[in-house]
């Protein structure tokens, strides 16, 4: 997703003035001192809301060759949209479900579903995403001791 | 003495051996895979090395980086394709020596010229850090404050094709950097009463994220044809090599210098010291015009370069505690989280760690040759590996990965944030490199700004005040003068074009 300079620029401009706005009006002074909390994240807006002006400069110089967004080939291909939304739906998935349902099913569901997605034949899939989670669970959990999630299958832990 | 047998100690013990070895293994593989570049490797690996000791984890990714540098020349060599982006500036070269039949050449020279390089940046390192050092000692809070800053600035402005794209990636960097519990204070900013961004943004987390999600996402939505794979068998790889590179010594140690300074400088690393050793090859060949139709001598050049562009990376980030690539900005990163304060004071404290590590990155570059002979023998078989079955593999390594850091789901909301930024960024011609530096950087910097005011008592003048502080301040403002005289010399340069038709 290829955006005009300019409209990068706005979006810049707008993320600048709502850090420097929030710095300044909700972070306390130190006193006796000149820079407080609020003094490095008031530099850090203004030098993007700096980048913004010479982006929007630039973009509207050119907004007659660049269009205001260009989508990506993947765009027009249902199938690289859908893998885009399955590799973020994967890690939501993971995030919303993970602690109810256990790091096995998770990660078993999540690995077979990217795999189909990225075209690979059903029951390989399955097969791969069970084998991996089971050498992901053994060597995070048994010798890292990451305590992955069993979520309802607590009573079956080993 | 006493140290350096300490050192060896650490080193030949059967586990970090073994660390040293497997992370070896793994950056052959990830290197010599298109798209997985050594950043990403280290992304990966971080996450495991968490667990260990500080020398076989820095062992461990030193080892990795240099591995992954150097495989990524075996897809360039046989597909064009560069397996890292530290391969790019020579792959054509590369290619065509395959196409006239002489993969084994090209693949030949670069694993010696790899190994050669590598080992002449461990040895500068090993030389030149210890007296750095002890000048370092020297150092108060300005001169750290402006060496962050040229750090910062080097790494956005210099390095970067448009300064203003790299700014603004240092900037968001930056900006990151200030979430949670300031140094200033104690007070929490841009938190919004998230207890978990208390203590800021994950710093590893944010890595994998940026690094390795955002490769995967571009993965998905990358439309093109997949590569065919050449089948020329690889037999000899060493067969003729000797007077080819008995002839192209001179080209090895140059490549290796320029490698290691360009390295050192913060911000530039491996692709652009193989980039400019590749151009300065042809400029002072003698036969330039074989340049580009399958002649070695470049090749010799930028092979060394960027791998002995890693050696140089690690002298500011092991000196100075600033990191002089992605890479080393990863590993100050780490440093960091583990509780140590990478910089001058480790050389008096704990020499012997140090040591440890130089002699595991000297053991890396020497198994480089051993073991980037079998890689190449099986490059074949790993390039075949197709990636849509690799993809989610890695998929699910980054997020047990973020996960483990805490051990709560919130690292894995990070990295899914922070991945979906750094493509958007990269989509829109933003690089990821300054945003890391921003990262680590951010309070080092706010940090030594705030204790340097407080010393000066608000005066600005006090940054201008010792001698090699003012050195330094005049050198980063030099640096964010140069793209702004460049750009007006070129707009007169062009307006004068235009008048004199």
């Amino acid at each position: 997703m290829r955006l005009n300079d300019a409209v990068l620029g706005v979006i810049l401009l707008l993320f600048a003035a709502a850090v420097i706005v929030h710095a300044q009006t909700s972070f306390p002074g130190l006193p006796g001192q000149d820079y407080g909390p609020a003094f490095f994240p008031t530099v850090i807006g203004s030098g993007l809301a700096l980048c913004g002006i010479i982006f929007v400069i630039q973009g509207v110089a050119r907004l007659r060759e660049v269009p205001l967004v260009r989508l990506g080939s993947w765009a027009s291909s249902s199938r690289h949209v859908a893998n885009l939304l399955v590799v973020l739906g994967a890690l939501l998935f993971y995030i919303l479900l993970s602690d109810i349902l256990g790091f096995f099913i998770t990660s078993t569901v999540l690995l077979t579903g990217l795999l189909v997605q990225f075209r690979n034949r059903f029951l390989p899939s399955l097969g791969m995403a069970v084998a991996a989670t089971f050498v992901v669970h053994f060597f995070f959990y048994k010798m890292l001791l990451v305590p992955l999630p069993w979520g309802f299958l607590e009573p079956f832990a080993w | 003495m006493d140290v350096f047998i300490t050192a060896l100690g650490l080193v030949f013990d059967p586990y970090v051996l073994m660390v040293i070895f497997l992370s070896a293994v793994f950056g052959l593989f990830v290197g010599s895979i298109p798209g997985l570049t050594a950043t990403m490797a280290t992304a990966l690996l971080v996450p495991v090395t968490f667990f260990m000791e500080p020398v076989p984890a820095i062992a461990a990714i030193g080892t990795a980086v240099a591995m992954a540098i150097f495989a990524g020349d075996i897809p360039g060599a046989l597909l064009r394709i560069p397996g890292t982006p530290a391969s790019a500036a020579y792959v054509d070269e590369a290619y065509t020596l395959t196409q006239k039949g002489q993969a084994e050449r090209a693949l030949g020279t670069s694993l010696v010229c790899a190994a050669f390089g590598g080992l002449f940046g461990i040895v500068v390192l090993t030389t030149s850090a210890p007296a750095l050092a002890e000048f370092a000692l020297n150092f108060s809070s300005f001169e750290y404050f402006w060496l962050a800053c040229l750090g910062l600035t080097c790494a956005a402005v210099i390095s970067t094709e448009a300064p203003v794209r790299g700014l603004v990636s240092l900037l968001i960097g930056l900006f990151i950097s200030t979430i949670g519990i300031g140094i200033v204070g104690g007070y929490p900013r841009f938190t919004f009463n998230i207890t978990e961004l208390l203590g800021g943004v994950s710093f590893i987390p944010a890595m994998i994220g940026m690094f390795a999600v955002s490769e995967i996402l571009r993965y998905a939505t990358q439309t093109g044809e997949r590569p065919v794979i050449p089948q020329q068998p690889i037999r000899n790889l060493f067969k003729g090599l000797g007077p080819i590179l008995w002839r192209y010594k001179v080209n090895m140690v140059r490549g290796s210098v320029i490698g290691t300074g360009i390295g050192a400088l913060p911000g530039a690393g491996a692709d652009i010291a193989a980039w400019i050793a590749y151009a300065i090859s042809k400029k002072s060949s003698k036969e330039p015009e074989k340049f580009g139709t399958g002649h070695v001598e470049g090749l010799v050049d930028s092979g060394s370069a960027n791998n002995a562009g890693l050696g140089g990376a690690w002298v500011p980030a092991i000196v100075f505690g600033i990191p002089g690539d992605s890479v080393t900005a990863i590993v100050i990163g780490v440093l960091f989280m583990k509780g140590m304060n990478p910089g001058p004071t480790v050389f008096l404290y704990e020499p012997q760690l140090i040591y440890a590590v130089f002699i595991a990155f000297f053991l890396a570059n020497i198994a480089l040759i051993p073991l980037g002979f079998i890689a190449i023998r099986s490059a074949r078989q790993v390039l075949r590996i197709p990636r849509r079955a690799l993809m989610p593999l890695i998929l699910i390594f980054c997020i047990v990965g973020a996960f483990a850091i805490n051990n709560t789901v919130f690292g894995v909301i990070i990295m899914l944030i922070l991945g979906v930024l750094a493509w958007i960024m990269e989509e829109n011609h933003i690089p990821v490199a300054p945003a890391i530096l921003g990262i680590v950087l951010g309070p080092l910097l706010e940090d030594n700004f705030l204790t340097s005011m407080i010393k000066s008592e608000g005066s600005l003048l006090g940054f201008f005040e010792r001698p090699i502080s003012a050195v330094l301040g005049v050198m980063t403002l030099a640096a964010w003068l140069l793209p702004l005289v460049l750009w007006l010399l070129r707009k007169r340069r062009s307006a004068g074009a235009s008048a004199a038709p």
